[in-house]
């Protein structure tokens, strides 16, 4: 059920003629029912609106976009974070942000990151996909197992990880076994290394998701396009890049959006394996552990705010633009649906 | 694929066996298992350095246990450290859960099956929240536990848990409330049923499916998060376990094989429900994804 779901909004998305109609089409496809009835039974269901969905509202306003506002009036404030902040000192801490070199070196290792990860995970994961999407033998078991570190938590991810890259760790030690100990190096304090090392874990970690997702992708691509296509001749390799890949298009920039945005505030694998001082040193800081660094752990309640303000603004001009000319074709789906 | 495409020059042959599964070339298995085998190698590290000693860590990091020693696991598992952080990420996963699905449900069902002028607003204003992850909130989200009192306390993670985990829910559920066929509805009011009375007996079982999968994802989201913990619970006591594996290594940073033993031991629940609800949880995160 819940995996038909899925296809069926694969399907959506990724048949040919015209995606938009498509993607807005489930939104009018079954209107809520709407009985005609008097004024009393109007109140009421107003009533009934109210109490569902209020609780989710309240939580939701609360704990999800009142913080982003808190973050916004708080970043005008050198504040210690304790009583309410006094000291108003209008963008200086946006200009202490934009002049900081830790925080410069930070954005380009976020950029370093988006970009990486694009470009290390993306043609793998393609290319896995559709090796995986044949019917091979042991399939669904395989599936199951590339999977595994993306459920996994960040934080055994990131111990296990610096336990093996350790300079006397496994990844070493198997090298040399292997006869390529040229190839030790010390992975982690290594500033030329360590920004290498975290690419290798990030895409150790979510390559799977992205394989799944292109799976999910390609089964929903009827088998009918590429019977025919090799009926009138075509090669594998020619019905691959003719027929799948642009139908999975939808399907890879969506992936493409979510890495990206999940590059920008990169935290956990840094913090817990660079630890909070070391990830300026090692290259592999990010906004995030400079937040968190020089907001909450220096105390400068008002300083880290202003971060947050500019990684959040950064994600959410990189996303519109993302929205706005990449996904404006086949994304009337996830941000849009709703308006009518 | 490349099946189909040999079939019409060795017709005869392959037509004749008519295969299950095909075996296909061998290339295709050679490079899925070196694949799977990256994947898990990492796991099966920490797994298998949990059954070794120091010693024999320090003398051949990347060797096999010989002999392999359990009592690493033991000590782990007759601590209390280890019980209470289990307890903590189970409370905390649970009451997640429970929070998610209720209100996720309840909106849902609104966003679904009532038209009223503002739906597309609300819809959109959840929507919204997915670009929203918890790293751009966590400062002030800090500053508001705290000025809530809700440091050091379970509350203090699982009301923002449910609130960053609402956008998924609503749009994995939504569509799910959508499919319920009108006439139900119709003739759960013609036999008398409210709106409400509706919703309980027919909509919450009829949407068990997307139920269980959203639920699932809160609890795995919920027993692996780490940022919101490590802001809001300072207290060792209230350690949830990805702290508490955190907490562990670095206090036996030099005691590495109890180190991995803690590690692949809290693993465990994830996987355990990972391998239980594969499907659903992939169907899930692929449906969410695409919308």
């Amino acid at each position: 059920m819940t995996h038909s779901l899925g296809e069926n909004s694969a399907t959506r998305t990724a048949s040919p003629e015209g995606p938009t109609e498509a993607g807005g089409g489930v939104q009018t496809s079954s209107p809520a029912p709407r009985p005609r009835r008097g004024k009393r039974t109007d109140w009421r269901k107003t009533f009934e609106i109210t109490v569902l969905s209020a609780p989710a509202i309240i939580v939701f306003l609360a704990f999800v976009i009142f913080p982003v506002f808190l973050a916004a009036y708080y970043g005008f404030f050198k504040w210690k974070g304790y009583g309410p902040p006094t000291e108003f000192v209008g963008i200086d801490n946006y200009l202490t942000i934009f002049q900081d070199t830790a925080f410069h070196e930070a954005l380009l290792h976020n950029g370093y990151i988006v970009v990486l990860s694009l470009i290390l995970q993306g043609p793998a994961a393609v290319a896995l996909a559709l090796l995986l999407n044949q019917k091979i033998r042991g399939r669904s078991i395989i599936r199951v197992l590339i999977f595994v570190p993306y459920v996994i938590s960040e934080v055994i991810v990131g111990t296990g990880w610096s336990l093996m890259l350790q300079s006397a760790g496994a990844v070493n030690d198997l090298l040399e076994k292997l006869g390529l100990g040229f190839l030790a190096v010390d992975w982690l304090s290594d500033p030329k290394i360590a920004l290498w090392s975290l690419m290798i874990i990030i895409s150790w970690k979510y390559i799977g998701f992205a394989v799944i997702l292109f799976l999910a992708g390609l089964q929903s691509i009827p088998e009918e396009l590429s019977e025919a296509a090799s009926i009138d001749g075509a090669s594998y390799w020619q019905i691959q890049r003719t027929i799948t890949l642009p139908l999975l298009g939808p399907t890879l920039r969506i992936w493409a959006f979510l890495s990206i945005i999940g590059s920008l505030q990169l935290f956990d694998l840094v913090y817990i394996i660079w630890g909070q001082y070391i990830s300026a040193t090692a290259g592999t800081s990010t906004m995030a552990t400079y937040m968190v660094l020089n907001g909450r752990l220096a105390g400068n309640f008002g300083y880290g705010n202003a971060v947050a303000v500019v990684l959040f603004v950064i994600s959410l001009v990189i996303a519109l633009v993302y929205q706005r000319y990449v996904l404006r074709r086949d994304t009337e789906g996830a941000l849009t649906e709703g308006k009518k | 694929m490349a099946t189909l495409l040999e079939a019409p020059t060795k017709s005869s042959q392959t037509l004749r066996r008519a295969p299950k599964v095909a075996w296909g070339s061998p290339m295709t298995y050679v490079i899925a298992f070196l694949f799977v085998g990256i994947c898990i190698a990492p796991v099966l590290y920490i797994i298998v350095g949990g059954f070794r000693t120091n010693a024999q860590i320090t003398n051949s990091p990347s060797g096999l246990p010989s002999p392999w020693v359990i009592d690493n696991y033991v000590s782990v598992l007759v601590s209390d450290v280890f019980w209470r952080q289990v307890a903590n990420s189970a409370v905390a996963g649970i009451l997640t859960t429970v929070g998610v699905v209720a209100l996720g449900l309840m909106v849902s069902f609104v966003l679904a099956r009532y038209d009223f002028k503002l739906n597309g607003a609300m819809y959109s204003l959840f929507a919204a929240g997915l670009m929203f992850p918890m790293t751009v909130a966590i400062t002030p989200l800090y500053i508001l536990i705290r000025d809530l009192g809700l440091m050091n306390t379970v509350g203090g993670i699982v009301l923002p848990q449910i609130a960053f985990a609402l956008p998924t829910t609503i749009i994995i559920l939504v569509p799910f409330l959508r499919a319920i066929p009108k006439e139900i509805e119709e003739a759960a009011s013609i036999d008398g049923a409210s709106r409400i009375g509706f919703f309980f007996r027919m909509v919450v079982p009829l949407s068990l499916p997307g139920v269980i999968t959203v639920g699932i994802l809160a609890f795995v989201a919920s027993w692996n998060s780490y940022m919101l913990p490590l802001f809001i619970l300072n207290d060792e006591l209230s350690y949830t376990l990805p702290l508490g594996v955190q907490a562990f290594a670095s206090q036996y940073s030099v005691d590495t094989a109890r180190v991995l033993a803690f590690t692949s031991l809290s693993m465990i629940p994830a996987l355990i429900f990972f391998s239980l609800f594969e499907r659903r949880i992939v169907g899930g995160l692929t449906g969410a994804v695409k919308g």
